[in-house]
Order: structure tokens, then sequence, then C-alpha cells
């Protein structure tokens, strides 16, 4: 590995991707071409005032961003820490990953490419890419496990009235992983005229460190956010992270900030002990999947083992290189949460804001809660903690209200 | 000389193309997994390539996924594939190995390198092992004395097949097509101008791979490739099969008419 652990964050990954020793690039010689010229591309955009003003209005204009953040008074009484909720859930498509979208579909344009490509798991990402295709006028297909299709009628309804082709994908699992190896399958096949336009910050170089840059003026905002609110920075800053991207999001600004403690929580499902869990950091080990360098769910053959949480947006057997970085550097700490705390942080911020959080968020705000009062018996005062509430719960209605049991006989 | 460098010389000595037949290990069991390997090379398939299953094949189209998928479900383990290799390779036909990266570096690279090389395996085809990625296999291959075969692509820059077939060893994998295994009704019109391109850059023998199911491709592939690798349509044999005969049957007439393939290469 040519990177030290202990580097400085802002110096990741290095140019073939690294961060320490996860990331880099495990693809088919077929796709390298196709990496390059993405990483060329998005390394210029980067750099180019035109690309980088047309994407800043198009979060401003399009995606209604900067998002806000939200004092919660009533959590914080609850919870006893003062909770800042940084409100991604209002962005256009609810959630935080129409950032990605719109900054990867102006680079599939700058491409000259006319066909998108995305996975998805719930339909977030299927739905936002949808979207973005919608709006810059490319094809779009979206290949979804056929039991997510199921699950998820509704939003398999929205990507198709937004022009998007749905593939389910009948192959392993039929969920996620699999969406994932049929749009990889696709890219080898279409890569001259096809962008894949993956949905977190995961998989081969240049997708991890681009999408991080993409999402993180999550965190940019947050940080200014927070000390124009509170004239400090926070003590912590809490994300859920099933592939990352949101986690990356607010957590990348506030990285060379060593006095705020950065947590993400992972999706615990019914329990780490039972294996039946989604949280590939403290429950998984070191491997490669899905073009990269990371920790994954795998039995000792190095076979992918399916993971399980009640939040399809989490349920992903991965993690982005970069949190396995910020793990074993020590910078991140990150946590499981189980599914009945996710779920009882869900009906808190329902009841005491009016609120109603993805079922992912709700693993961040019910790791806020673990949190809390370890922060206050350490600091001697009641913490501040910024708390990335990255999508809404409107999707998750069905799930929830089944959950609750609330749900009138059909 | 490897034993796989040996193959290529007898057969170009005989003016046609080395037969590389493909099949994952364990599918349908690993008994199974063995007579068919067997059976093709008793009917004229030159090298085995037998292919370690894996959870996510994203090299792979249809028909190979649903075989590894079989084979997981079986139960079968990598150190089977070892055993498989092992057995195949007391046939007296060069048995390479084809694997995705994960279950290797799960393994251990170095321990695996030991016991491939034990097993009388002579390498590695690695489908999403990149050399810039292979740090710790270029390094085991060396101290165990193993083939090392990374593919290139029609989308390969120049400078990336020199540099991919300079850390090859035995041979170089060209993939014909854009795209993932499986067996298709025409021949690649990008295969020879991507084995012209290595001629350029290398003097090992090229392989060529994706695609190639009947006797006929086998003949234009031969013309100007130095090795026919076919998958996916001997696959089909076994899992179309109604039984395992009937598998062994279908499995010996198509290794037999891809050997007549070769041996008469269109020019």
């Amino acid at each position: 590995m040519s990177t030290d652990a202990a580097a400085p964050a802002g110096r990741l990954p290095d140019a073939a991707g690294h961060f320490g020793r996860f990331g880099g690039r495990f693809v088919p010689e077929a796709l390298v071409a196709a990496l390059d010229e993405l990483d060329a591309a998005y390394r210029k955009a980067m750099t180019d005032e035109t690309f980088l003003a047309e994407f800043d209005a198009l979060l401003r204009d399009y995606a209604g961003t900067p998002s806000l953040l939200y004092e919660a008074r009533r959590l914080s009484a609850e919870i006893g820490a003062r909770v800042l909720l940084k409100r991604e859930d209002l962005n256009h498509t609810g959630a935080h990953k129409v950032r990605n979208v719109l900054g990867q579909a102006l680079l599939t344009k700058r491409m000259g490419k006319q066909r998108v490509i995305a996975e998805t798991g719930a339909g977030q990402h299927g739905v936002a890419t949808a979207t973005a295709a919608a709006l810059f006028d490319l094809e779009c297909v979206v290949y979804m496990g056929e039991v997510d299709t199921e699950r998820q009628a509704l939003n398999v309804a929205r990507m198709r009235m937004l022009g998007a082709t749905v593939v389910p994908v009948t192959t392993g699992s039929r969920t996620l992983k699999d969406a994932m190896n049929e749009a990889m399958r696709d890219w080898v096949a279409n890569v001259d005229t096809t962008h894949y336009l993956i949905g977190t910050a995961a998989g081969p170089h240049p997708f991890p460190e681009m999408v991080r840059d993409f999402v993180r003026g999550i965190g940019v905002e947050a940080r200014q956010q927070c000390l124009d609110l509170t004239g400090a920075l926070p003590d912590a800053v809490a994300a859920c992270v099933g592939g990352g991207s949101n986690a990356l999001g607010i957590f990348h600004a506030f990285v060379p900030d060593a006095g705020v403690r950065l947590y993400g929580f992972e999706a615990g499902g019914e329990g780490v002990a039972t294996g039946r869990h989604a949280a590939s950091i403290t429950g998984g080990s070191a491997g490669v999947l899905h073009g990269t360098r990371t920790y994954v769910l795998q039995n000792e053959d190095g076979q992918t083992v399916e993971s399980h949480s009640i939040s399809a947006g989490l349920d992903y057997p991965g993690v982005g290189p970069e949190h396995a970085w910020l793990h074993d550097s020590g910078r991140a700490t990150y946590q499981p949460v189980d599914d009945d705390e996710a779920m009882a942080a869900f009906e808190l911020l329902c009841r005491t804001e009016g609120i109603i959080p993805a079922i992912e968020s709700s693993h961040a705000l019910a790791g806020a809660r673990r949190i809390a009062p370890q922060l206050a018996a350490e600091l001697g005062r009641e913490p501040v903690i910024v708390v990335n509430l990255s999508g809404r719960g409107d999707k998750d209605v069905h799930t929830a209200g089944g959950y609750f049991g609330i749900l009138d006989k059909e | 000389m490897s034993r796989i460098g040996v193959a290529f010389d007898k057969a170009r000595a005989d003016g046609r193309a080395v037969l590389v037949g493909c099949m994952p290990a364990g599918f349908p069991t690993v008994e199974d997994s063995i007579a068919a390997m067997t059976a093709m090379v008793e009917a004229g398939v030159d090298v085995i390539e037998v292919e370690i299953p894996y959870s996510d094949p994203v090299m792979d189209g249809p028909v190979i996924q649903k075989a590894s998928d079989i084979a997981l479900a079986g139960g079968v383990r990598t150190a089977d594939t070892l055993r498989i290799i092992e057995a195949v390779a007391a046939t007296g036909a060069p048995v390479v190995t084809m694997t995705y990266w994960n279950p290797i570096e799960q393994y251990g690279v170095d321990a695996f390198a030991r016991d491939l090389a034990a097993a009388g395996g002579t390498g590695l085809i690695t489908p999403d092992l990149i050399p810039e990625e292979a740090g710790e296999w270029l390094a085991a291959s060396e101290a165990h004395g193993l083939d090392r075969t990374f593919l290139v692509s029609p989308s390969s820059t120049d400078a990336r097949l020199k540099m991919t077939a300079g850390h090859c060893r035995g041979f170089v994998y060209a993939t014909a097509i854009m795209g993932v295994t499986g067996a298709r009704a025409q021949t690649s019109e990008a295969a020879p101008v991507l084995v012209s391109r290595l001629r350029e850059v290398t003097d090992l023998p090229v392989g060529v791979g994706l695609g190639v199911g009947t006797g006929a491709q086998a003949a234009t592939v031969a013309g100007y490739a130095d090795a026919v690798i076919v998958g996916s349509a001997l696959v089909r044999c076994v899992l179309d099969a109604p039984d395992r005969a009937a598998g062994l049957t279908a499995l010996r007439a198509l290794s037999a008419e891809l050997a007549e393939g070769v041996r008469n290469p269109a020019r």
C-alpha cells in the first residue's frame, strides 16, 4: 500500500484511490479505460469554474440546498443533548442523494454520454437518478433486486413516471448487491455510451472520492451553520452508515477538527451477535467487494454473506472504503444500532418534532440518543450533537406502519 | 517453462491452437465436476480452466452465474477447488484456475499460491485483479513458480496492453468483446484487432475468450489466436442435461467439436 494510514485525511485517497489499505480498483480490465476517463473528467470539473457554478446553481435552485440546520428542542430535552438536525430530508427527492446524482449527471453530459445506469435497493437512489436523467434528458436504466421491487413498488412506479426503465434482478439474493453486479455487467458491455451512476461512496476509484466530493457540501454547510447558531463547533456529529455517502458527506468537513467526535451508526439488524445485520465495519472483515477493498460481510471463503436490516437503504454487505480507513485510523467511531433501537428513535422524532424520518436516518438518531449521556458525563455539560437527518420517511410509512402495528387491516 | 507453455509449444508445432475449456469447481458437485473435466480432457480439451465459484461474479453471464450458484449452494469450499485441481491435473492436462480476487485474499494469497502449486495447478486467471493491485500476487506467484494471466480488453490503451502483458506469465487473456461470459451467435470483430495489437507488445501466447461456443467459431478464433477459451457453452451442456450421463455425453460431443475446430484454423 502506498499510503500511510496516518496521513492527513485531506490528502486521501492517493492517486490510485487508496485510503490506507482500503479502496483501489478491483475491476475487469474492460472498465479501466472508462474509470480513467471518469477520473479525468471529474478532476477537470472540480477545478473548472463553469462546472462548479453550474453544480452550485443546481444544488440551490433545483435541489433546495443549503438544507436547514434545525435545533430540535423537544427532542433535545428527551435525550439530554442539544441536537441540531441537518435537514437533508427537505431536499428535492427527499434525501441527500440528489447532490450526488446532480454532480454525476453533469459529468455524464460533459463526457458526451447519453445513457446512465444505476443500482438501487430501497429505490431512493433509483428515483434520484431517474430524476436527474429526466432533467438532463438522459436515457436511464435502473437495476433493482426482484425482492426489492416487490417491497418498494411505489418507488418502482416513481422511477417509471420519471421515464426510467426498471430492470428486476433475479440472480443471487435478488437484492441490492445483485443489482450492483448486474449494473456492472451492463457497464462492461456498454461502457462507450453509458455512465454508471453509483449511488454511494463505494465502488472502484474514483467513485468513493468523487461521490464524497459531490456530497461533502452537507458538512461544509452544517459546520458553518453550527458556528453561526452556537458560536462553536459541535461536540459530535452523528450519521447512519450503509454504503456511507451521507455520513462521509457530513463528516468530511469536520475531519480536521480534532475536537469534533465523528460517529457512524451501522445497521445492527436483529443484533450483530445473531448474524442477521448489515454492520460491515463492526461485524465484518476486510475484503474485496464491488471493485474496492473495504469491510465486507463474508464467510471465511470470501463469499459475500447476505445483509439484514429493517432499513432497505442500509441493507448492503459492504461500506465505502473511506469509512473503513476512518475506522482503522480511529478518527471516526462506528457502532451498530439494531432495528428496535432505530424504530424507537423513529417514533421519538415523529412524536417530539413532527418530523417523520427515514428509517436509515433513525439509526443516527438512535445513536445520538445513546452517546448523549456518555458525552454529557465526559464533558460535564450538555453536549451539542449534529445529526444528519439524511432522508425523509414517506417511503417507509408501510414498513414503519407494519412495525408499529398501526395499519388498518386490508 | 510451465506446463501451459509446453501445451502452447506443442500446439504451435502442430499448426493449431490450444483449446481451453472452463468449468466451475463443484458444479453441480465436487465429484461431478471432476468427472466433467476429465471427460473434457478425454474428448480433446488441452487445458482445463477451473473457476472458483464466487457469490458476486461480475464478469460472468447468466450460465456461469447459475452454475456458480449451484456449486455454492452445494457447499463447495475453496479447499475443495484445490482437491479438484489435483484430480484433474492427474490426467496430465495442464490446469489453470480462474478466480475472482476475494476468495484468494481470504484464503491468504501466499498460502493459496503454495497450495495451488502443490496441487499441480499452473497459475491463475484473475478477471477482477489488474496488475496495479496485484503486488501480493506478483510476489507469491514468483515464490511458488506459478503463471499469471491478467485480462486485456478491446478498450485497453496501448500503454495498458504493454503494461498488463508485461506482468503476465504463461499466456495473456484477451477478452473478445466488451461484455461478460456467455456464448454468442457471432464471433467478435474486435478480437483479431486486439490480438494483433498485443502481438506488437508481447511474445507471450494469446488466448481469446468470451462468446465462443461452436466448432466453427473455435476455428475462426484459432485463425488468429494461440488459444481458444470456451466456458459457458460447455457449462450449458451440464446445466441443460436431464441427467448426469446425458450431460457428460453432450460435454464430450461439444469438446470434440471444439477440438476439431482448433485443428482447422480459418486463415
